[in-house]
């Protein structure tokens, strides 16, 4: 277990070369084209408002039109550019994985460091609190809290940080525990550092890794359990773009299947280059420690 | 062993009692005041109906007295009246809780059988084509909106080609078998109808796969690591010594090692399968607690949504400490501790 | 004269590991082992003593590449297909593994495990059969209620008792060849000796060939016929037991000899100073040079071949039973 840390530790300091370039050239194909993707969609988050598409909240055509060469994937009940709407729903869609992962580790990782540092009370109070937030099924949790809350992006949002804080509480808590018995963390307490800056300066650097690697793989799952709350119609309320409630939209509309396809594909598209880009990290890391 | 379940035992009340907490607090935060999580929007002013309420839940008394009230009414499983239904919400899931169980173990057998024959295949052809075609395969499934595999599927094989008949159980218009387990296929079993089952079973059959090939990813990556990792044991070596073919080493050594890890992750998939029912019930308009959840949650029927969540948790909890004694009882080096 | 029961001829490993780098495991090596002879392998870990063995019998992980010869009556198994080295490992060959517990599947009980080894080579025998004769095999090792015994998990046996059905089972098809690799490591002193004494007794009332591989002189001086010592991938001296003993020839050999305690307490206890070379990292000259300590400058240049030297065979240039070293330039 000591060899543990020497890939943070080797990791931590070298920043020169460019860590993140470095551990791109060592992944694996997948988790290259995982990574390729996943930018794709950023750079369609940040520009698609100025590429040359229809009005997404517009009616640009007739009704429930088909795929044609004027619209890739058809048209919706309001005569809406399902492409155009599918790329846009991006814009929804991922900026709010990425705020709800990051709320999830920034709450989860405090906690999860302060009940391992610690100890005593705070373990327990933070540690139980977690058991009682795991015992729910998430969905359910998720749509108890943001039916509470009511409907919105913001409630769903916050009903989905709910869900998600325990498992990187957890996860920082395992980290902190194990970096906590090393020798320098040892010494820099009987040097007489006040304990939160042992924290701060000689544990927290060497806990990231497992919890990066995680959030990647989690990330997906946020856009697939927003898409859910979105088509339950807890989420995002139309015209909105967002595609779980644009699948929503189709499911009324069965033999209109474009409608539900493209926003489908895209779910797909992020979730599957998460899971590549997250296997590909988790196997580097995990090798290296070994 | 025994001790070992005991204290996983211990900690269920523990948990359920966090559980209802977590309810009460939720239901008292609905919009900022407790009664709107009791009291339809158009009851409202109705004084008669809002005093009977306040009395009845304990609404003018402070909030320990309230939380107090609602643990005793939960333990005598009242779970409020639903807002739609205009019924006891616990009558309303006891109904549709069996629909949902059928639906989930049949998925649950669906996505162990594919996720074992596809972590077999890869295992046994690591590195070839096989391997990479099985585990894309298995992680669609996983990657897949679970609503939206569904409309696609029941698209193609309900609309176009009529593979699978279309939503519900039954088809519309014809009765349910008598009432036994209230699993429809074994039920029409056991009232010797063939014809009841095989519509029963149809019906069935595409809801289950979907939600099944949502578990198949994660099975099929469990059990095809583990049996890689059971060919490179020694006591793979020692088969091999005997004389044992590589198939054989796999499925008669390295499989039965692979159970007990398949076993703990089985659990773990519930979570999973609880959550793609919901949705899944959504799209195949299938009449179990999970499509109930989802009509309550766009209704903001607040009885419903807070009951199914708790039944869903204990359900949870249950299908857990089932798995810590599966593992326990699977496990021959457990046994004897 | 007959084929010998198993005879290798310049027997070479080579292994490619993850990132490419080679490494000789076996450099060329030459054995024999007659009908109901013993023969002890020892080294060090690392040395190739296992390797050897596991090379023909296709054991050796993916990665390996196996040149040379290896026969078993007279038979070629390098390079024989799979299923034909199915059919003699485990009915005509028998192996004991070091580690009982772990080379046991944890999750079947012991006699299935055996009554497999037995089913696979007899198809028309009834699974019943196989467990009856699994109880006489147990009898025969001295497992005690052997009835009960088969149905108990691996994790239920004592160090011995698994050591003891692991014997079963390598005996379980009346091999005529049994390697044991190790087979007494894992064991208490006590448990070892009642282990070797067991394992003397099979081999002469069955009259089998059997091969004992040890990193332990002392295990091997009481049992076997004609020794082999190997260091480096290599074998560095052979020959019957009793010359390798009192006209030892190979410094590494007698370097071994001294770390044997002796009950009598007049050897006193010495110990090869040093580590063995990594296998990715060898030395020019002969590899045990650099532990050596009556190496000469040509040690560290050539390797010395494997010859007659006096009473056993032995590569070094400088053997203890001819002169003593003289001094080159």
């Amino acid at each position: 277990m000591t060899d543990a840390s020497q890939p943070a530790a080797q990791i931590a300091p070298r920043r020169t070369p460019g860590p993140i370039a470095r551990t791109m050239r060592r992944l694996p194909l997948t988790a290259k084209i995982g990574a390729a993707i996943l930018l794709m969609w950023l750079i369609t988050v940040v520009t698609v408002q100025l590429w040359p598409l229809a009005d997404p909240l517009q009616m640009v055509g007739r009704r429930l039109q088909p795929p044609s060469m004027d619209h890739w994937l058809g048209t919706d009940a309001l005569g809406r550019d399902v492409f155009s709407r599918t790329l846009h729903g991006a814009v929804w869609s991922i900026p709010i994985a990425i705020v709800v992962v990051a709320c999830a580790v920034a709450i989860g990782s405090f906690l999860g460091a302060i009940s391992g540092f610690f100890g005593g009370w705070w373990d327990t109070i933070i540690m139980r609190l977690v058991d009682v937030t795991v015992a729910f099924p998430p969905i359910l949790l998720a749509m108890a809290v943001a039916a509470m809350l009511g409907p919105g992006l913001a409630n769903a949002s916050i009903a989905m940080v709910i869900v998600w804080w325990p498992i990187y509480a957890r996860l920082m808590r395992a980290q902190v525990l194990e970096v906590r018995e090393r020798e320098h963390v040892e010494a820099a307490v009987a040097g007489g550092a006040p304990p939160l800056r042992v924290l701060r300066v000689h544990v927290l650097p060497l806990c990231w890794t497992p919890t990066l690697i995680n959030a990647t793989m989690d990330f997906g799952q946020v856009v697939l359990l927003a898409a859910s709350l979105s088509f339950i119609g807890l989420g995002a309320t139309p015209p909105s773009p967002e595609w779980g409630s644009m699948i929503s939209e189709g499911a009324t509309r069965f033999y209109n299947w474009w409608i539900a396809f493209g926003p489908g594909m895209a779910i797909l598209t992020v979730v599957l280059a998460t899971s590549f880009l997250g296997d590909g990290l988790r196997d580097l890391f995990d090798r290296r420690s070994q | 062993m025994l001790a070992y379940i005991l204290r996983r035992l211990i900690t269920i009340p523990f948990l359920l009692l966090g559980v209802a907490s977590v309810s009460f607090l939720l239901s008292q935060m609905t919009k900022g005041d407790p009664l709107a999580a009791l009291v339809p929007e158009r009851m409202m002013s109705n004084p008669e109906v809002v005093a009977a309420v306040k009395a009845e839940w304990g609404l003018d008394q402070p909030l320990p007295v309230r939380y107090v009230v609602y643990l005793g009414k939960l333990v005598q499983g009242d779970l409020g009246t639903s807002f739609t239904t205009r019924r006891p919400v616990a009558t309303d899931i006891a109904e549709r809780l069996p629909a949902t169980l059928e639906l989930v173990v049949a998925a649950m057998i669906i996505g162990t059988v594919m996720g074992l024959a596809l972590g077999l295949l890869s295992a046994r052809f690591r590195g070839s084509v096989i391997d990479s075609v099985a585990r894309i395969f298995a992680l669609i499934g996983s990657s897949l909106p679970i609503f939206w595999s569904g409309l696609i599927l029941l698209y193609l094989l309900s609309v176009r080609i009529s593979l699978v008949p279309g939503t519900g159980r039954l088809p519309p218009r014809v009765d349910p078998p008598p009432h036994t387990t209230g699993f429809y296929t074994v039920d029409a079993l056991i009232a010797g109808d063939v014809g009841l089952f095989v519509q029963a079973l149809t019906h069935l059959a595409l809801p289950a796969f979907v939600l099944g090939w949502a578990v198949t990813g994660v099975i099929t990556r469990l059990v095809r690591s583990s049996l890689i990792e059971g060919l490179s044991m020694d006591y793979a070596r020692t088969a091999r010594a005997k004389g044992a073919a590589e198939r054989r080493v796999l499925v008669g050594h390295a499989l039965p090692n692979a159970m007990i890890p398949l076993l703990t992750i089985l659990g773990f998939t519930f979570a999973y399968l609880i959550t793609g029912a919901v949705l899944t019930e959504a799209i195949f308009a299938w009449p179990g607690i999970g499509s109930y959840a989802v009509r309550a949650a766009a209704s903001l029927d607040y009885p419903a949504i807070g009951g199914v969540t708790i039944v869903g948790s204990i359900a949870f909890l249950l299908a857990n400490l089932l798995t810590d004694i599966a593992y326990a009882w699977a496990n021959p080096r457990i046994k004897v501790h | 004269m007959t084929a010998p029961l198993l005879e290798m001829t310049d027997l070479r490993i080579e292994f490619t590991d993850a990132d490419g780098n080679r490494a000789e495991a076996l450099r060329g090596v030459d054995l024999s082992v007659d009908s109901g002879e013993v023969l002890g392998i020892v080294g060090e870990s690392g040395s190739g003593k296992s390797i050897a063995m596991m090379a023909f019998l296709q054991l050796l992980p993916r990665g390996a590449r196996v040149t040379g010869s290896a026969k078993f009556r007279g038979e070629e198994l390098i390079g024989m297909s799979s299923a034909r080295i199915r059919k003699i490992r485990g009915k005509a060959i028998g192996c004991i593994f070091q580690d009982p517990l772990s080379a046991f599947n944890p999750v079947l009980r012991l006699g299935d495990q055996i009554a497999e080894a037995i089913l696979l080579h007899d198809r028309s025998m009834s699974r019943r059969t196989a467990l009856k004769e699994v109880e006489r095999l147990f009898e025969l090792v001295a497992i005690p209620q052997p009835a009960k015994r088969i149905r108990q998990y691996p994790h239920e046996f004592s160090g011995g008792m698994r050591q003891r059905a692991m014997i079963a089972m390598a005996l379980a098809n009346r091999p005529e060849l049994v390697i044991a690799d190790e087979p007494t490591t894992a064991l208490d002193v006590t448990v070892q000796a009642q282990i070797l004494d067991l394992l003397g007794d099979l081999r002469k009332e069955l009259g089998i060939g059997l091969v004992m591989i040890t990193h332990d002189l002392g295990v091997v001086a009481g049992i076997a016929d004609r020794i082999a010592v190997m260091y480096g991938g290599r074998i560095v001296e052979r020959g019957p037991t009793d010359p390798l003993f009192y006209n030892t020839a190979h410094p590494y050999t007698a370097g071994l000899i001294g770390a044997v305690p002796t009950l009598d307490g007049t050897g006193a206890l010495r110990q090869i100073e040093g580590t063995p070379p990594s296998i990715f990292n060898r030395p020019p000259g002969c590899s045990f040079a650099p532990r050596c300590t009556v190496a000469q400058p040509v040690c560290h240049q050539t390797d010395p071949a494997l010859r007659v030297t006096g009473a056993t065979d032995s590569a070094c240039h400088f053997p203890l039973t001819t002169v003593t070293p003289e001094v080159a330039e």
